[in-house]
């Protein structure tokens, strides 16, 4: 580990722009270490060859970015972890790395992730496991998993992911980074392969809460080729706070008991007195719809799923199964050679929610679930400023620990759906080991609060001091 | 449970082929994650609740009518697995139906 390696982006960026960085020299080092990955982080890594130009007075002073592989690049591998998109260069970039590279963040490499964005793991990727920097026999978390390792290995500064239900909180948290997903609609979804449009965010994962709102400030914005997007109300701040003076916490019962691994909820407890020490109230609170959170979850976003993966069907781009005659089955085939298992499980599952005879049972009643999540959010801002939850169960478990049941991986998501569903900010920082492995702090706030809740994680990440790295925790 | 007909006719809906084996675990794995998932049943009548479809609140996102340039046909085709002259090249869906 060089030294300019082991700063956090932003102090990077402090050093290239006082001249005392070259960021040449800085994207050797990088790419280097990215080629060097012994984790599976990687789909793709930049060439090796002349350094791109960057603008050291940019607002992210070439400091290069990795990528979750399933954001369209123009040019460059975006396979979305299938093998259906074995191949595929896309003809254009999307919004948020397009907006990254215009402030200055290149493009170091594209990173693993679950078989478009389904997974808890980073396991269900046609090309390969990703393994995670703590502990190699062990998941990173998923789907941003080759996001959440490349950071926490060092091989990148700072990475960005796809939030659907979990997929940048949960790695991060396995990963001993911070993470987070936006409000919806803060970041453009434009050239994001899709997954569950109504659910999909975009967000950054870093080494520390400085970076992430800096990552956060050059990527939000609203976007003509994305209706749904509406950007933040004001310009993201760098965090300064200090102290937690007047906020107050509300501890949901349903999402911080039952479930949850004993080490996880001891680092989350000490996490509660931190908060406390630095002039927070911290009181229980009631989510009364969570627990059916992770039911609607696993409704909505594989039936929003299956209408979105019926474009891959082997006409316009994408892999294509040989020697079949009849377009039928070419459709069928492509599909059934092109598709892992658990993308199948979750075409099949969302396809018979929607499906005549079904869709009002399921469907339809997981809508109005969401609806019931969203308004117990609602009741609890008029006491609370955030909500505070550990962000996943447990810590990162063994390889192949749960790819045989799929509901004990979907019950990974459990304490990350209902942010989700309800479309607020989400935060996850590291708040301590556990048997080794990094825990998870997850604050979550109102829609579009995301500078008080970045604020708030910075104050409580510098009460605890947690070091990300793990090469100096083995050592 | 769900049975092997109805993994069947989902699998048709979805343009899906399913070997046996994938036919039985898919059976057996959704069986057991719509058990799960059936739980909101528990919560009992709710049709006083509005559905949500989504989270916030965008209306009309309009932009002006002009035209502008598009991704050109050839760069379109590029990635396709088969083209021929301007178009995506597919197989034949077979005789018209009777």
């Amino acid at each position: 580990m060089t030294e300019a390696a082991s700063l956090t982006a932003a102090a990077a960026a402090a050093r290239i722009r006082a001249g005392e960085l070259d960021p040449a020299e800085l994207w050797h080092g990088y790419r280097a270490r990215a080629a060097a990955d012994d984790c599976n982080a990687y789909t793709w890594v930049a060439p090796d060859g002349d350094p791109p130009q960057v603008d050291r007075e940019a607002p992210l002073a070439g400091l290069p970015v990795a990528v979750k592989d399933l954001f369209c690049t123009a040019g460059v591998p975006s396979q979305a972890g299938s093998r259906i998109l074995a191949g595929y260069r896309p003809p254009y970039t999307a919004t948020s790395v397009e907006r990254l590279a215009n402030a200055g963040a290149p493009l170091l490499g594209k990173t693993n992730q679950d078989e478009f964005a389904m997974g808890s793991s980073t396991e269900h990727s046609a090309y390969g496991p990703t393994l995670n920097p703590w502990d190699r026999s062990r998941v990173p978390g998923g789907s941003s998993g080759g996001s959440a390792a490349a950071v926490a290995a060092g091989s990148a500064p700072w990475a960005i992911g796809t939030d659907t239900g979990g997929s940048i909180r949960q790695p991060a948290a396995l990963c001993g980074i911070v993470g987070l997903k936006p409000t919806y609609g803060a970041v453009s979804r434009y050239g994001m392969i899709a997954f569950a449009s109504s659910l999909d965010q975009c967000g950054p994962l870093t080494r520390d809460v400085t970076d992430a709102a800096l990552l956060l400030g050059a990527m939000a914005g609203q976007d003509p080729c994305d209706s749904t997007s509406v950007g933040l109300p004001e310009p993201v701040a760098l965090p300064s706070r200090q102290d937690l003076r007047g906020v107050r916490l509300g501890v949901p019962e349903e999402l911080s008991g039952e479930g949850i691994e004993p080490g996880v909820l001891a680092s989350f407890r000490e996490t509660l007195d931190r908060a406390r020490e630095l002039g927070a109230t911290v009181e229980p609170c009631r989510l009364p719809h969570a627990p059916h959170a992770l039911s609607a979850y696993y409704l909505i976003a594989p039936a929003e799923a299956s209408s979105n993966l019926a474009r891959y069907d082997g006409v316009r781009y994408g892999y294509r199964a040989d020697g079949v005659d009849d377009l039928l089955s070419m459709y069928t085939r492509t599909r059934e050679q092109g598709f892992g298992a658990e993308v199948k499980r979750r075409i099949m599952l969302g396809t018979y929610a929607l499906s005549s005879g079904y869709y009002d049972a399921y469907y339809g009643r997981a809508q109005k679930v969401r609806t019931l999540i969203s308004e117990d959010f609602k009741a609890a801002w008029e006491r609370f400023d955030f909500i505070a939850t550990p962000t996943a169960p447990s810590v990162a478990f063994e390889l192949g620990a749960k790819t045989d049941d799929p509901l004990a991986m979907y019950l990974n998501d459990f304490l990350a759906v209902p942010m989700s569903l309800a479309g607020i900010p989400g935060i996850s920082i590291p708040s301590g080991l556990s048997e080794g492995l990094p825990v998870g702090f997850q604050l979550a706030g109102p829609a579009f609060s995301e500078n008080a809740l970045l604020d708030a994680a910075y104050a409580l990440e510098r009460s605890i001091g947690f070091d990300a790295a793990p090469w100096r925790h083995a050592a | 449970m769900l049975s092997r007909e109805q993994v069947l006719h989902v699998a048709r809906l979805a343009r899906l082929e399913l070997t046996e084996e994938e036919q039985r675990r898919m059976s057996e794995e959704l069986t057991k994650v719509l058990d799960h998932i059936e739980r909101i049943g528990e919560l009992g009548d709710l049709a006083d609740v509005e559905p949500t479809s989504h989270v916030v609140a965008v209306e009309n996102a309009l932009r002006a009518d002009e035209p502008r340039p598009s991704l050109p046909a050839e760069i379109a085709l590029q990635s396709a697995p088969e083209s021929d002259m301007s178009g995506f090249r597919v197989p034949s869906p077979g005789p018209a139906p009777a």
